[in-house]
């Protein structure tokens, strides 16, 4: 087991390597660069700029760059943000909890409805459900997420007025009633594209399941159909969605970030689109890095678990 | 003197192959053609027939509610014809989706092939840096990009395209791994053919099948894509019109002009929709084993 992480933690850890290069990379050598913004600045003659460039650093070579910004990266360094001066850390940290809040709410929702939808499918196979929700998931899987958040702000909240239009809280309220009540939209929406891949991908995983023989041994001793159902069919079939579940994070991340936009959420994603308005590469790069780092553990815990539940992977 | 062929298989030309014929008992897939016909159609003859210019501005009627004054689908904020700005936006948009295909599955094709059929260390370098791009949230990348680039159309479609082509890659890789040892390639070997050759005119059309499918399922993502940043404002930029940047605006206009965000994102789930279900009905078509199923 302690080789098995070992090896799983170091290829994390050259991943996240080649993505902070490729990353450090892209952002620092695309036109306009770290100075633009100087640039504009009525004024501002070219010496002061080259200042500015000597005194940031950003005059050296981007190898040079790249390292001097790692080294401080892995000492828990990583930048002050030119927007305030706030540490990048402390900044991504204050946006953290609001994300995973959202992400973690919608991805109960899409595993739930997702599984539960693509069982059924798979039990029932070829029935008018099952060709239903096959339509279903890929009419889901075409909507732009942010539009299917227009339209439910304006079905919800402005013609039923059942729920607020955006937001985490009201302020001056903030009870678990209150939360809830502004959580219900941008989760659900976030979920949508995620329910019609879990459902289409449980169906798969469900029937291939069924045919097993372990199954059938269970059905032949005799147990009764729910009994093989959810101990037998259902646990079984959920083992590779783990993986699933650790794969669709980049997604789901990046579907955050256009729903937090909708629905003012305040979560990394708004923050990076705000960061971008102010060209605030250092909390940009941080989030890019971030992110990355969000969906490499997302992605180990999977393998983990999986191998943790799955007896027939040795992990030696 | 006879000459040798090749190739595993003999191949039937595509019209009379079976793939087709099971494309075209695939509902859904016929669905998805025609609609992604008929919006194609609208939009590159539907601007001859309408009474109005996309670029005619009239203060006068602003906000315009659908079918008033020979507007089809209203106005904007400006007055302008949304009908009009929606099917030019859509020659954009498509435009955009297309060229994402190709320069996507080019980038993804050299790239899978590569790994492919050298394998090894060769392999192990450039499946891991497909996995660094697939590690990233995509939009956050794309975003950052654009952002600071400010693009063009043809920028735009580039990013998107950088961000697009790591399935087609994985997807080569996979099938010219598994084509690398068969006869025809050894036979090729024998004849002296360079390795560039065997790649590109032996291996790579055997893998025809499959990058067909990922490719038009990418055509749908690009154009999903470029709605999502034209939407947060660092796509398209006004005052060419793409189906994202028309519902740039739209979200303040929500409870009085609902139809400004309604109409455009139609298009784009109309669209979407169309290239996935062609995606779906192509892959049925392509896979073997469908029959069996």
């Amino acid at each position: 087991m302690a080789r098995y992480l070992l090896s799983r933690l170091g290829q994390s850890l050259i991943l996240l390597l080649i993505v902070s290069f490729i990353g450090f990379a892209v952002l620092t050598l695309a036109p306009g660069g770290p100075l633009s913004q100087f640039a504009l600045s009525p004024g501002m003659t070219q010496e002061q700029i080259d200042k500015i460039a000597n005194q940031m650093g950003l005059d050296r070579p981007v190898v040079v760059q790249y390292f001097d910004w790692l080294s401080h990266l892995l000492i828990g360094d990583w930048g002050t943000s030119y927007r305030d001066g706030q540490s990048v850390l402390h900044v991504i940290g204050s946006h953290l909890f609001a994300t995973l809040l959202l992400m973690g709410t919608a991805t109960v929702i899409s595993v739930t409805l997702g599984s539960s939808i693509g069982i059924y499918s798979a039990l029932r196979r070829g029935g008018a459900f099952d060709y239903t929700m096959t339509v279903f998931a890929m009419v889901a899987l075409s909507i732009p997420t942010f539009w299917f958040g227009l339209i439910a702000i304006y079905i919800f909240s402005l013609n039923l007025g059942w729920l607020p239009a955006g937001n985490m809280y009201t302020v001056g309220d903030g009870s678990v009633l209150d939360y809830i009540s502004h959580l219900i939209m941008p989760a659900t929406v976030l979920a949508l594209v995620d329910v019609a891949i879990w459902s289409r991908y449980m169906r798969t995983s469900t029937l291939n399941v069924v045919n097993q023989d372990f199954v059938r041994t269970a059905k032949a001793k005799g147990l009764t159909g729910r009994r093989v159902l959810f101990k037998h069919i259902v646990g079984n079939s959920l083992v590779p969605m783990i993986t699933l579940a650790g794969l669709q994070l980049p997604m789901v991340l990046g579907g955050a970030l256009v729903t937090e936009t909708v629905f003012t959420w305040p979560g990394m994603g708004r923050l990076f689109l705000d960061s971008l308005g102010y060209s605030d590469y250092p909390v940009v790069m941080g989030l890019l890095m971030a992110s990355a780092m969000l969906v490499l553990v997302g992605n180990l815990l999977a393998d983990i678990t999986v191998a943790l539940i799955d007896p027939r992977i040795r992990l030696d | 003197m006879t000459t040798l062929s090749t190739n595993s298989a003999e191949r039937k030309p595509l019209i009379k192959s079976r793939a087709l014929r099971r494309f075209l008992s695939h509902k859904l897939a016929l669905i998805g053609t025609i609609m992604v016909l008929t919006l194609t159609f609208a939009c590159f003859v539907g601007p001859y027939l309408l009474p109005y210019d996309e670029l005619y501005i009239d203060l006068m009627s602003r906000f315009a509610p659908p079918g008033t004054n020979g507007h089809l689908f209203g106005t904007d904020p400006l007055g302008r014809d949304i009908a009009a700005r929606l099917f030019h936006a859509g020659q954009i948009s498509m435009a955009v989706g297309f060229a994402v295909m190709i320069i996507a599955t080019c980038i993804g094709s050299v790239i899978g092939v590569i790994s492919g059929y050298y394998g090894g260390a060769v392999s192990a370098v450039l499946m891991r840096v497909v996995d660094a791009f697939l590690s990233f949230p995509s939009v956050f990348l794309l975003l950052a990009l654009a952002a600071f680039i400010q693009p063009g159309p043809v920028m735009i479609a580039l990013i998107i395209s950088a961000t697009s082509w790591m399935e087609v890659a994985r997807i080569v890789e996979a099938e010219v791994k598994s084509l690398r040892n068969q006869d025809f390639v050894q036979a090729a070997h024998m004849l002296g053919l360079s390795n560039r050759w065997i790649m590109f005119r032996e291996l790579l059309p055997n893998a025809i099948g499959p990058i067909i499918v990922a490719a038009t399922l990418t055509v749908a993502r690009a154009i999903l894509l470029e709605a999502y940043i034209s939407f947060l404002g660092y796509g398209i930029q006004p005052p060419l019109p793409s189906w994202g940047n028309m519902l740039n605006g739209a979200q303040q206009y929500l409870a009085t002009a609902p139809w400004l965000a309604i109409v455009p994102g139609v298009a784009i789930t109309i669209a979407v929709a169309g290239f996935n279900f062609i995606g779906d009905g192509l892959r049925d078509a392509f896979d073997s084993r469908s029959d069996l199923g």
